[in-house]
């Protein structure tokens, strides 16, 4: 039933960005303002974050009593559990970029249907900086 | 225009769609992930990622429709700091293996100790950002 996955992926991205526009966080400068601590703090995002997991972590704790998804064969989870220091690293790098722009890879995505001009130099520029990781982890010191 | 009743119910529509395309499809709904994987050779895996963006990329207009009107959106930083930072977080969610979708919401969501510190970092280093912007010229 590929048809039926194809569908089932269209729907929960839908959402997905339904959810990041009802929610606000399609707007960089509310996002920012989650993390300026030091300033005027806006909470909105803690708000986002507690309904996602909370949906999301009922949804785990049902996938894990299923042997398998509904649509397809297996789950696709992730394996690596070590907290090494590429997550961390990786993590600290992201979150400049996070706080200088507002943006982070789900709202920029989602915002690329307004067709504004600084969210495609934004994610022109992401696709490169994961390009440039593709090319470089060979050559890195930590993977 | 978004109060934190609406906030905490769009919060809930994203975990929705991270426990659909989970519970349906078998897939984490990381954003950064998905994007990534766009680079691979095509096949059905290719597919069901490309179907979630194309998805997560109509879901905005969609809103539009339904709420009457385009969320707001206030972009601050010029082309330049956007080009530095869309380059910090393509790279950084590659090596950390996860952004805020992949990391916050379904790893927190799986209590996986990895995203939690992924989480604290990304968190920490973009608060701390946003205050050295403030304190810096």
């Amino acid at each position: 039933m590929p048809a039926l996955r194809l569908a089932a992926a269209v729907l929960s991205g839908l959402l997905f960005g339904g959810g990041l526009a009802l929610s606000g966080m399609l707007d960089p400068a509310r996002v920012r303002g989650f993390l300026d601590v030091t300033g005027a703090w806006d909470p909105t995002l803690a708000f986002v974050l507690a309904g996602a997991v909370t949906a999301s972590g009922l949804g785990t704790a049902l996938a894990r009593r299923l042997h398998r998804p509904v649509l397809a064969e297996r789950f696709d989870w992730p394996t690596r559990t070590r907290i090494d220091p590429p997550l961390i690293l990786g993590a600290v790098l992201f979150g400049i970029g996070w706080g200088l722009s507002g943006f982070c890879p789900g709202p920029a995505v989602a915002a690329l249907s307004g067709g504004a001009l600084p969210v495609v130099v934004f994610v022109a520029a992401m696709l490169a900086g994961m390009a440039a990781h593709g090319v470089l982890r060979r050559a890195l010191p930590v993977r | 225009m978004t109060t934190l009743p609406s906030a905490f119910a769009g919060g809930l529509l994203i975990g929705l769609s991270a426990a659909l395309f989970l519970l349906l499809d078998g897939r984490i709904a990381g954003i950064s992930g998905l994007v990534a994987g766009l680079a691979r050779p095509a096949g059905p895996a290719w597919r069901i990622g490309a179907a979630f963006l194309a998805g997560l990329v109509l879901g905005p207009p969609v809103f539009a429709l339904l709420a009457g009107g385009w969320p707001a959106m206030r972009i601050e930083a010029s082309l330049p700091v956007l080009a530095l930072a869309g380059l910090l977080v393509g790279f950084g969610t590659r090596l950390g293996s996860g952004c805020t979708s992949g990391h916050g919401v379904c790893g927190l969501a799986r209590l996986s100790p990895r995203s939690a510190v992924a989480v604290v970092a990304f968190l920490a280093s973009g608060m701390l950002t946003v205050a050295a912007g403030r304190v810096l010229p």
